[in-house]
């Protein structure tokens, strides 16, 4: 079994017509656990950070519920978005073909995949996505730790600059910034699973068509072929 | 219907003994938190001011008990850790505090400089800029910036936004508190307690004009007795305040336990509360709209029914081949 370009776990299911799965349950439920953190957080923090948008306070029952909601759901996040990293991780490293996926972009966009080198189970966008992911959680949650009124006397004895009043400032523009980012990219992270028509069903149901995996991740759907066991003509289905 | 009562100006004045109304009406609001268009007010309240003559100060603290007495707050009973600070800091209980330092002058003789910290009123206030929550703070045409509990969501932004590092988050209730220049007694009338309490006026109130004119006076007779650097503390960084000093040494307001020699809002908090904020939603929304509508109207990325067979054919040609060689594949 090679997992070059597959994470365990993921495996042909059948073959007429070949399905492949490519999220286990408990990675789809971890994905779907940081989905909605993000969602809150987002919408919460967009009351903080718009007076045009503070009427969003009133879903979660006012900026006073907000003003301990979002940090806290921030924590969960943080904790649910790492455990997805850990299983993520390897397969998100930069190779040699994402350089190309990134020359061949206008392909990209134009849905020519057959232009596009052969991927793993992550192209060079979806990698994008990950990583900026990884970088703009960490700033979150360090600045928004810094900024967390309640638990500043936290800093205190650890790191006592943290809970200076110009490293807040400084931490509230860096965390307002960030949240913007974070919010580009998950906007690009939901339209591209959306308009790679065939994505969405991976964190759904967890499998894709071996169509969508022979256009988008073929080298991944490769491994898979090949890490399958060999028919064994010795053994009767009872068995 | 009651008499409206007079603006104060002066804190020596007796209360009147006939029911007044207010004076300091939502009218009478110029700036709001986090609300853009406020109305423009249909009068111009004379701008006050708090005049504290620091050279004239004998730290009793009889400023604070009154705080305490008229604003019904609770200072926490603190340990005597060998100052005259008393309790430590500003806190959510004790919105002013004599703030002692000892300055051993180029002379060689030691000054002891007391000075009254809490709220200064800015004029441009840097809390009402970092507040998020509507309505929160608000500033009277008077010039007094007050926090309206009621709207405070207890982030602690206006902690950050402050120059002057004033406001204080309540733990328990869960709201900033500060210094409101007493603005329930200056709408009926009357000036501040601290003013009043004080036993060697040190501590004045009135106009705005009426505490500078007083302020020169004094600075006047502060350089006759030698005091060549006296001047008045009115920070322009902030567009002047509504809390003002007297200080014997106006060219080194740090002296006084490190009041700020030129506050202003931070470029920080002008760059959060600025740009970031208009160009950060304009850019979010873009997005989000780009996205959806492109969404509508694409076709999308779409596997075709040829490379679903494409597929199965390369699943079972591999199913065919021995392990061994499949290297190529």
């Amino acid at each position: 079994m090679s997992h070059e370009y597959s994470a365990p776990g993921d495996h042909i299911e059948s073959t007429k017509p070949v399905t492949v799965s490519r999220y286990r349950g408990i990675t789809r439920l971890n994905h779907w656990v940081t989905a909605l953190s993000l969602i809150i957080l987002a919408i919460s923090g967009l009351a903080l950070f718009h007076p045009s948008l503070f009427f969003l306070s009133g879903l979660f029952g006012g900026g006073q519920v907000v003003r301990w909601l979002h940090p806290a759901v921030g924590i969960v996040l943080f904790i649910s978005f790492f455990l997805l990293f850990l299983q993520m991780w390897k397969l998100n490293l930069p190779r040699r073909e994402d350089a190309i996926w990134v020359a061949h972009i206008g392909d990209v966009v134009a849905g020519n995949d057959e232009k596009l080198p052969e991927l793993g189970k992550y192209n060079a966008g979806q990698k994008f996505v990950f990583w900026a992911m990884t970088g703009l959680i960490l700033l979150l949650i360090l600045t928004g730790l810094m900024i967390w009124e309640q638990q500043i006397p936290l800093w205190e004895p650890y790191a006592p600059w943290a809970a200076t009043i110009p490293a807040r400032r400084i931490a509230l523009l860096v965390h307002s910034l960030s949240a913007v980012g974070i919010v580009l990219v998950f906007i690009l992270h939901v339209y591209a699973a959306i308009w790679t028509r065939g994505t969405l069903r991976a964190m759904t149901t967890g499998s894709v068509t071996g169509g969508w995996a022979f256009r988008h991740h073929r080298k991944w759907l490769r491994e898979l072929a090949k890490n399958r066991k060999a028919p064994d003509n010795n053994k009767t289905p009872a068995e | 219907m009651t008499e409206r009562a007079p603006q104060p100006t002066t804190a020596a004045a007796n209360p009147p003994v006939q029911p007044l109304t207010s004076n300091l009406l939502p009218s009478d609001v110029v700036r709001i938190s986090a609300t853009a268009n406020v109305p423009a007010p249909e009068r111009q309240l004379e701008k006050v001011a708090k005049l504290i003559d620091v050279s004239k100060c004998i730290g009793c603290k009889a400023c604070q008990s009154a705080c305490i007495e008229w604003n019904d707050t609770h200072p926490d009973m603190e340990e005597n850790v060998g100052v005259y600070e008393n309790p430590h800091d500003l806190t959510p209980e004790m919105f002013t505090l004599m703030r002692f330092d000892e300055y051993v002058n180029p002379e060689g003789d030691l000054e002891w400089l007391i000075r009254k910290d809490g709220c200064m009123h800015c004029e441009d206030p840097g809390c009402l800029k970092a507040c998020p929550a509507p309505g929160a703070i608000v500033q009277y045409s008077n010039g007094i910036v007050d926090f309206v509990s009621s709207n405070c969501i207890g982030c602690g932004y206006c902690v950050s936004g402050c120059p002057f590092d004033v406001p204080r988050i309540h733990k328990t209730a869960q709201v900033s508190k500060k210094c409101t220049l007493c603005s329930d007694r200056v709408a009926v009338g009357q000036g501040p307690a601290c003013a009043k309490a004080c036993p060697t006026q040190a501590i004045t109130f009135g106009t705005k004009e009426s505490q500078i004119a007083l302020a020169n006076e004094r600075i006047e007779d502060l350089k006759s007795r030698g005091y060549d650097n006296a001047g008045l503390y009115d920070p322009q960084g902030v567009g002047g305040t509504h809390v003002m000093y007297v200080l014997h040494h106006a060219d080194k307001p740090g002296l006084y336990s490190g009041l700020p020699e030129d506050p202003r809002i931070s470029p920080v908090v002008e760059g959060w509360k600025g740009a970031t904020k208009t160009i950060g939603l304009a850019a979010m929304g873009l997005a989000a709209a780009g996205a959806v509508l492109h969404g509508l109207f694409s076709k999308g990325n779409q596997v075709s029914a040829e490379e679903e067979h494409e597929a199965e054919e390369l699943v079972v040609k591999t199913a065919a081949t021995p392990p061994e060689n499949r290297e190529g594949l």
